[in-house]
Formats: C-alpha cells, sequence, structure tokens
C-alpha cells in the first residue's frame, strides 16, 4: 500500500515537474523544473529497486547534466523574454499525428507481443538492480560496449570543445 | 491497488509526450535540448520497469549506456549552441535560418 502511494505521489510530482518545465518561460525555471522530474524518476526507479541506476541518475543527470545546462544558461545571460507568438497550428497538427503515429504503432506491437504485464512486486528482483550484479554483466558481457561509450565520450568532449571555442579571426 | 508494469508504461509515455510538446512548441533551443533530456530519461523509466519486472540486467545496462549517450548529446548541443549564440546573439530557433535561403 505504501508502494503504491509512493508511486503515486512520485508521478505526479514528476508530471506536474514536466508541466512545469514546459510552461515556464525563463530557461533557468525550465532547468529547476527538470532537476526536479529528474529527482522524482530516481525516487520511481527506487520502487522497482533499481538502486545502482536510480544513484546514476541523480549524479549524472541531476548533477553533471543539469549543471551543465544552468552553468550554460548563465554563461549566455539572456535577460530578455522572447515575446510571446501567436500559436502554430502547423506544429499542432504535426503533434497530433506524430502521436497517433506513436499510439498506433504501440497498439500494434502491444497487440502482436501479446504482452501481459506482470505486477511490479520484485522482491526477486532486488538483486538485478543492485550494483553488484549490474557490474558483472557490464565488466563480461559489455565490456566492449564500455569501451566505445569511453571513446565516444571522449569525442565528444573534444567535439565540444572544438565547436564552442572561439574562432580565430 | 497494486503498481503493476502498465502505469510505470503509461507515465514514461505521458512524460515521452510532454518531452516531445516542449521540442515542437518552445523556441528556446536550451529548452529544446533539456525535452529531448526529458524523453531520453521516460525512455529510461520505461526500460528500466521492464527490465526490474523481467528480472533481467540487459535493460539497466542499456540505461547506463543511454545516460552516457545523453551526457555527450547535451556536451555538444550546448557548445552548438554557445557556437550559434556568439554568431547570431540569439538562441531562438526561429531566428536561425542558415539554411534556409
Amino acid at each position: 500500500m505504501t508502494a503504491s502511494i509512493l508511486f503515486f505521489v512520485l508521478a505526479s510530482v514528476a508530471i506536474a515537474a514536466a508541466l512545469g518545465m514546459l510552461i515556464s518561460r525563463n530557461p533557468v525555471n525550465s532547468a529547476l523544473w527538470l532537476i526536479l522530474n529528474l529527482f522524482c524518476v530516481a525516487g520511481l526507479y527506487l520502487t522497482v529497486n533499481a538502486e545502482f541506476i536510480a544513484v546514476i541518475q541523480v549524479l549524472v543527470y541531476a548533477g553533471a547534466i543539469m549543471v551543465l545546462f544552468l552553468f550554460v544558461i548563465m554563461l549566455l545571460n539572456l535577460s530578455v523574454l522572447p515575446d510571446l507568438k501567436r500559436i502554430e497550428w502547423r506544429r499542432i497538427i504535426a503533434f497530433i499525428m506524430g502521436m497517433g503515429l506513436l499510439a498506433m504503432l504501440m497498439f500494434i506491437v502491444a497487440n502482436t507481443l501479446d504482452m501481459v504485464p506482470d505486477p511490479v512486486t520484485l522482491q526477486v528482483a532486488a538483486e538485478t538492480g543492485s550494483a553488484t550484479s549490474l557490474a558483472k554483466v557490464l565488466f563480461t558481457q559489455y565490456a566492449m560496449p564500455l569501451e566505445v561509450i569511453g571513446i565516444l565520450l571522449l569525442a565528444a568532449t573534444i567535439g565540444a570543445v572544438v565547436i564552442a571555442k572561439k574562432k580565430p579571426v | 491497488m497494486e503498481i503493476t508494469l502498465n502505469w510505470y508504461l503509461t507515465l514514461s509515455a505521458l512524460l515521452f509526450s510532454m518531452g516531445v510538446i516542449g521540442f515542437l512548441f518552445r523556441r528556446n533551443a536550451i529548452v529544446m535540448l533539456m525535452c529531448v533530456e526529458l524523453m531520453l530519461n521516460s525512455v529510461n523509466l520505461s526500460l528500466v520497469a521492464l527490465s526490474q519486472s523481467m528480472g533481467d540486467t540487459a535493460g539497466q545496462i542499456l540505461v547506463f549506456f543511454v545516460m552516457s549517450v545523453a551526457a555527450a548529446e547535451a556536451a555538444v548541443g550546448l557548445a552548438l549552441v554557445i557556437a550559434i549564440f556568439r554568431d547570431k546573439l540569439t538562441i531562438d530557433v526561429t531566428q536561425i535560418n542558415l539554411f534556409k535561403y
């Protein structure tokens, strides 16, 4: 019972934070709402006993990535808020059609696979979410993708520095 | 009331569509990047819920890699935003029309 209450509280705060991110006009407020959303999703990971992913979520997402976002927002120092424009119907139609396609695809996939979701009871799943069991497969079965991800991060770091560097005039 | 996998997948779909809404309707490039992060995050949520309900670690390994790629994407995207701001003095995506003409 407490688990379901926890789920609903975290889920509603996550949705409210996502809405707040969408409708706040100042990008700093958007970033802060997104951080709240990321924390709530980390809490949801804890409700399914995925402790390692929850910790990584807080460290990497709410910590590193959002600090980067806030840093760039403050670096650019956009004091002038953009004016509100009229609603663009083209984008609304694009959104509705895209969501319709997504719903159709999800319906077809769910129908074909005949997925009957299990209840997330997860006394059994406690060990699959721990850092120990994840590290065992990460450094044996998935060692090669891990190395590739390392190279990708190095390339992204160098690329970011090169792109953001001031061009020599 | 038992919380089933359906609830997690529904929440994930809701957060994903909110990210899509933001990406389509916001004009600030940084907020658009944040909406991409929201979408990646909702996919992570569904992956973790599915992985835990099946008792399989593969989904969570995939989430780990998705987070790394998201970090790389944020770094490069924000560098692009800085480069564009240096050139155009705006990050409004309707003003950035280098390829338009």
